[in-house]
């Protein structure tokens, strides 16, 4: 290479890195002119929050909030890439109980809320739901927001036309246990009204079985308990029995369809924890005064709820923690709850009146109050392992494949093993 | 040119700008694409002979391991028969349609820029929301195609569950969004056609159809290739559309049974969803040497297109 080629090639380069090297900015995290921290939240379905966020704006002028909401799969799966990349997660990240036990086996990830004063707060909460979001190592990685205790919604004008009781005391004898209830299914789906089916889709009713099992997927040691618990099988026996009964809507959760159906009136009964309420009055706003709630089979249980975490690689750690309490405080938790009907996870919360007396319009009046913190107080509260999500979603494809005539459930339920043995690998 | 005042050095310089400025002006390409296109190849295939799960930070190398364990690996299979199914269900329609299309647009139309502008309008919408629309389409209670199978008095059919079914539905969408665009490219080529050998084919009284099929399909022959093996490369990669058909729930398994999951769902499944890296970027690997595979066998078919 003569010296000339040398040195065009050098020039070449500079040239070049010159038109590329504009290097990467951080997108979180950026303190504007004006001297504001901005504080962003990555969070996921309808948490509740934006009527405060103007409130703590106006007590602290310094600092701008930022929502931003995704679905639920995408939400847990970006935060995952963005913690071990170590760059591109908000300040505030959501964490569902479906993932949590994933992510508190990372704690280095996060913030140890220990060092900002979270043992003093910590009485705020259920003691299970506190420990379910408290790392091996005691680090604590988030503040608890709401649970899902459960209920039963159903379709009072539905029932009617079936020749079922309406009133909620009387429909919640008729189930006293997920065996009457599909007994009722049968009753039901003997008159039902046409296109009504009795529920939404087998894996949605699996999922309130299990929420009220001892043990779910893990045992408390983190091992994959899915083949030998029980508990699991019994359950799946029983929806793919209902299912065969033609009880089920046979639509996937959270789906389009499954939305829609709302709106078509495609099921009469839903298992409802409580932030379920939101999702049926913004799906099915024509039925306002049809829905009633009222207590599940089986009792108790639970099915989702939240935390709010602060990852380590946030730019305003401290003011992100700041917020975080201040947005799981009993205060900020009751509002959401008389607003939105999510249900706090903070004790105190459940003896204020405005709580337990809350009744819910749109429901017929239900005295969703007393209902969800009945429920979230009686629950037995079940160890959630790292990839329950993941589970949760194998079995789920499984019900599906029964309900779309692909498979019966032995064959379903063998490759659902397979998957989950994939999973926990 | 004198050659008084002109030195040495002044005509090196000359040298240089003739020699050198062509790389100087496409550097800038060749640089970025070492930057975001070469690294992360490389880094990929690094990658690929390790055992790095997301959320276990170590990494151990493992050598060809991974790609042992794909070639083991079931739905590693399945995901490849779907994306070649749904690749031919979408391409073949698609470039027969085209053109066609493009013959018609060929000709002496009214208001012909306005409907050359039409057919590209699909190519520019969102993809997400394109997807999510014909999945509604698609729906099983209270989707438009059930319900125009039922005014001819069909039974409906479960779009989603089915193999078959679901791979018409998401061939559709590729279908829809995929024609004007080539439609436009055979457009282009077929106004470069001479018309005397047209003028000469309508002496000698060959038909329309044997005027396209004898003088346009051979003369279009490289764009044909062309179209032919980006279809192939954009229809081995599919993966948005499969994953927002699956009924918004963001799962990357394509349908409960794996119906239409594809090679790219599959590299998404076990990239973001299982964390599995090492494994997915043996996966990614594959991918990109079945394409080229592909791309070779797709060059080498359409290449015997001729009549003559």
């Amino acid at each position: 290479m003569s010296a000339g080629r040398i040195r065009l090639a050098a020039g070449v380069l500079v040239i070049g890195v010159l038109a590329t090297g504009c290097g990467g900015s951080p997108s979180t995290g950026s303190t504007p002119a004006d001297g504001k921290v901005t504080l962003t939240l990555n969070l996921f379905g309808n948490m509740g929050f934006k009527e405060l966020y103007a409130k703590y704006e106006a007590a602290h002028p310094n600092i701008k909030i930022v929502e931003r909401t995704s679905a639920y799969n995408d939400h847990h799966r970006n935060l995952a890439a963005h913690l071990a990349t170590g760059s591109g997660t908000a300040d505030i990240e959501a964490i569902d109980t479906g993932f949590v036990a994933q992510f508190r086996n990372q704690p280095q990830h996060f913030a140890d809320l220990r060092g900002h004063g979270a043992d003093q707060l910590k009485d705020r909460w259920l003691p299970w739901k506190w420990e379910a979001s408290l790392a091996k190592s005691g680090a604590q990685i988030g503040y608890g927001t709401d649970v899902g205790g459960l209920a039963m919604c159903y379709r009072r004008d539905l029932f009617e036309k079936a020749g079922l009781p309406t009133d909620r005391d009387e429909v919640a004898k008729l189930w006293p246990d997920w065996t009457s209830y599909f007994e009722t299914g049968k009753r039901y789906t003997a008159k039902k009204p046409e296109g009504a089916a009795f529920f939404d889709g087998g894996p949605q009713v699996f999922n309130a079985m299990i929420g009220q099992a001892e043990t779910g997927y893990y045992d408390t040691q983190d091992n994959v308990v899915v083949a030998t618990n029980p508990a699991i099988r019994s359950a799946y026996d029983e929806v793919l029995k209902a299912v065969a009964d033609g009880q089920s809507a046979e639509l996937v959760g959270s789906s389009p369809a499954w939305n829609t159906g709302f709106a078509k009136s495609q099921f009469a009964t839903i298992a409802c924890p409580a932030w379920m309420l939101a999702k049926i009055q913004d799906q099915g706003k024509a039925f306002a005064g049809q829905w009633d709630v009222t207590a599940v089979p089986g009792g108790g249980g639970n099915w989702g709820g939240s935390y709010l975490t602060v990852p380590a690689q946030s730019k305003h750690l401290k003011e992100a923690v700041a917020l975080i309490a201040w947005l799981t405080a009993p205060e900020q938790q009751i509002e959401v709850f008389t607003k939105h009907g999510i249900l706090p996870s903070t004790v105190a919360t459940y003896d204020k009146p405005e709580v337990t007396g809350l009744k819910h319009e749109f429901f017929n009046d239900a005295p969703i109050g007393q209902i969800f913190t009945t429920a979230a107080r009686t629950l037995k509260p079940q160890y959630q392992g790292p990839r329950a999500g993941d589970i949760q979603t194998a079995i789920r494809d499984a019900i599906n494949r029964v309900e779309e005539g692909k498979q019966d459930g032995a064959e379903a339920w063998t490759q659902m093993l397979g998957d989950v043995e994939r999973i926990s690998k | 040119m004198t050659s008084v005042r002109s030195g040495p050095r002044r005509r090196w310089a000359y040298q240089l700008d003739v020699k050198g400025s062509p790389y100087l002006y496409i550097a800038p390409f060749f640089l970025l694409f070492g930057v975001v296109g070469m690294f992360p190849l490389l880094y990929t295939a690094y990658v690929s002979l390790t055992d790095w799960n997301l959320l276990d930070p170590a990494r151990e190398w493992v050598g060809p391991a991974n790609y042992a364990g794909l070639l083991a690996d079931d739905y590693f299979w399945n995901a490849l028969f779907n994306t070649v199914s749904i690749w031919l269900l979408s391409t073949v329609p698609q470039l027969l349609a085209a053109l066609f299309i493009a013959h018609m647009l060929n000709r002496r139309l009214r208001a012909r820029t306005l409907f050359r502008m039409g057919v590209l309008l699909p190519n520019v919408t969102s993809i997400v929301a394109v997807t999510i629309i014909f999945a509604q389409l698609f729906g099983r209670d209270f989707g438009m195609v059930n319900w125009a199978l039922d005014l001819v008095g069909l039974d409906p059919i479960d779009w989603q569950a089915g193999t078959l079914s679901s791979h018409v539905a998401i061939s559709m969408i590729v279908i829809w969004r995929w024609t004007g665009y080539n439609a436009l490219i055979y457009l282009a080529a077929m106004q470069t056609v001479p018309e005397d050998l047209y003028e000469a084919a309508r002496l000698d009284g060959a038909s329309q159809f044997t005027q396209f099929w004898k003088i346009t399909v051979p003369m279009l022959r490289p764009t044909i290739i062309f179209t032919a093996v980006v279809s192939t490369i954009g229809g081995f990669q599919i993966i948005a559309e499969p994953l927002l058909f699956q009924a918004g729930t963001g799962n990357p398994t394509g349908g409960s049974d794996r119906q239409f999951q594809t090679v790219g769902l599959y590299l998404y499944e076990q990239g973001f969803s299982m964390y599995e890296f090492g494994y997915a970027s043996a996966i990614a690997w594959t991918l990109c040497m079945i394409i080229v595979v592909m791309a070779l066998v797709n060059f080498a078919i359409t290449r015997r297109i001729r009549s003559s």
